[in-house]
């Protein structure tokens, strides 16, 4: 498959005279069309990735090729605007005085004609649910209301990669699951590439790829199903994921469950056939 | 914070909400200049028509308006008293030894307190039915003539239009930071002058950190969306002047020649 974003030896640090590197020789590639989590505890690095990604900070040493071409000083707009980020806080990314200003803003930046803006903002605001919201101001909006505008205004800009920099961790459960809901039917719909940078498990559990960082460096890339059959996952900052807790309850109290990883699903499936053939 | 009214806009779709934002900025400009030429009962009265006037059309109810007013009261009641205390000549009134109250005094007062609320209700007038960031518009494209004398024009409209964006964001962050300083047993508003202005610096300090945060996070997002300062921006809200945006300014003009006339006459 095409590789859409590479990443090599990529190093970087806040201080100039520290020697802690808050990403390390970090390298990875991701293909097109790929859902892939980034996790990792707090103060990993994962978010200075992001933004190295995004070219808003430059990274020491190291190489970050964007659809083919690499990110340079000169190049940086040109490329940032295949890059979609929607960041942590919904109240400090809304730019815009009313919804439909905001989802408008990143088109503007570009100078798109206004009958086309007109055109996308409508599309982009009808995709993510919020059309009847268009004139309404920031402050009478929800965290999650405030979260799918943001990625209103990124759909509106059609860019191939959206990079979600824990955009989901400030909401409520409901509010995190219309999100994610959200992105997986706009990645399908226009074949984006989506990173997101997550605590949170059923957002992990979806991706394709699951990337762990540990102390700026990365300590695995692993398959979701791969990566949930460890025993140390809170040691890297996730939570086990329900289905395996219970597996794992059910073996110690003596069911026979092979050692895999299942999904809520698969793991029903599993006791339903394991009672019928018992 | 439902108390403060200053640069709240409420959603409407009369008359006065349709109306191009520059008209009503430019209109605001020449109200406050015109009340000025009002200097008896005959002017204030045709003020306080095309006052109410503009506020009837606007279709939003009075306690809005004198929510507006509340505020202010303050200062319009300390000048009131002062005007009436010490503007001297006329009829006396009253007289309690050195305090006079005079016709003239009385008259003059009245005058101020109009002035006052009239100017209120009109800038009341022009955030309620304009949205921010259209205000914020309005003033940029007004301003930009002094593009060629190298004013940052963009950037202020942008400040302009974030600050007031941002005005409900930091009233919820300065609620919260007063519950939280609250809870750990902080008292607002005891004690004398010195213990005062000294209970604000846990809200100030925390309120200013957190905008820092905000700030930082804002220029971030809107880097991420492409923002490289206005040159080659194109724009969503475009301003269309129609014929009721001439009518103001022309009955405006109407208004000013007429106090003008009469101040002739007289």
């Amino acid at each position: 498959m095409q590789k859409i974003l590479e990443i090599k030896n990529l190093t970087y640090k806040y201080d100039e005279e520290s020697d802690v590197y808050v990403v390390n020789d970090v390298s990875f590639a991701i293909s097109r069309g790929e859902w892939v989590s980034i996790i990792g505890r707090n103060g990993s690095g994962k978010s200075t990735t992001a933004r190295l990604i995004d070219g808003l900070m430059a990274a020491e040493s190291g190489e970050i090729v964007i659809d083919g071409e690499t990110l340079t000083e000169e190049n940086v707009w040109q490329l940032r605007q295949k890059i979609g980020m929607v960041f942590q806080n919904p109240d400090n990314q809304f730019v815009g005085s009313t919804v439909e200003d905001d989802v408008a803003f990143g088109m503007e930046n570009q100078g798109v004609s206004r009958d086309e803006m007109v055109e996308r903002v409508e599309l982009a605001l009808r995709r993510v649910n919020m059309q009847d919201f268009k004139t309404k101001e920031p402050a009478r909006l929800s965290g999650g209301q405030k979260q799918r505008v943001a990625i209103a205004g990124i759909v509106a800009l059609r860019p191939d990669i959206i990079i979600l920099d824990e955009a989901t961790s400030m909401l409520d459960p409901k509010g995190r699951l219309a999100i994610i809901n959200v992105v997986r039917e706009i990645k399908e719909q226009y074949g984006l590439t989506v990173i997101s940078i997550t605590h949170d498990l059923d957002e992990a559990t979806l991706s394709d790829q699951i990337i762990v960082m540990k102390d700026g460096k990365i300590e695995q890339i692993a398959r979701p199903d791969e990566l949930f059959l460890n025993d140390n996952l809170t040691e890297i900052g996730l939570d086990v994921p329900f289905s395996s807790n219970v597996a794992r309850e059910l073996r110690q109290n003596g069911v026979q469950i092979p050692e895999k990883y299942y999904t809520e699903s698969e793991l029903a499936d599993f006791l339903w056939q394991s009672i019928l053939t018992k | 914070m439902d108390k403060l009214i200053i640069g709240r806009y409420i959603p409407g779709n009369s008359l006065v909400h349709r109306m191009d934002p520059r008209s009503k900025l430019l209109a605001m400009f020449a109200f406050v200049l015109i009340i000025f030429l009002a200097n008896d009962v005959v002017g204030y009265g045709i003020l306080t028509v095309f006052t109410f006037l503009g506020v009837a059309l606007s279709r939003i109810s009075i306690s809005y308006f004198l929510k507006g007013l509340r505020p202010m009261l303050g200062l319009i009641l300390f000048t009131v008293i002062f005007q009436m205390l010490f503007t001297t000549g006329g009829d006396v009134l009253f007289q309690i030894w050195l305090i006079k109250i005079t016709t003239y005094s009385v008259q003059n007062a009245a005058y101020i307190f109009m002035r006052f609320v009239l100017i209120i209700f009109m800038s009341t007038l022009l955030t309620l039915t304009t949205p921010p960031l259209t205000l914020a518009d309005g003033i940029e494209t007004g301003l930009a003539p002094l593009k060629k004398i190298k004013v940052p024009v963009h950037e202020i409209g942008l400040m302009l239009s974030i600050s007031l964006r941002f005005i409900p964001t930091l009233m919820d962050d300065t609620t919260m930071i007063m519950n939280a300083q609250k809870a750990r047993g902080m008292d607002f508003g005891e004690g004398n002058l010195v213990q005062k202005v000294k209970s604000v610096i846990p809200i100030l300090i925390p309120l200013f950190v957190s905008s820092f945060r905000r700030a930082d996070d804002l220029a971030i997002a809107m880097e991420s969306r492409g923002y490289q300062g206005g040159d080659g921006r194109s724009k969503y809200r475009i301003l269309k002047w129609q014929r009721f945006d001439t009518l103001l300014l022309l009955s405006l003009v109407a208004v000013a020649a007429a106090l003008i006339a009469w101040n002739r006459l007289k």
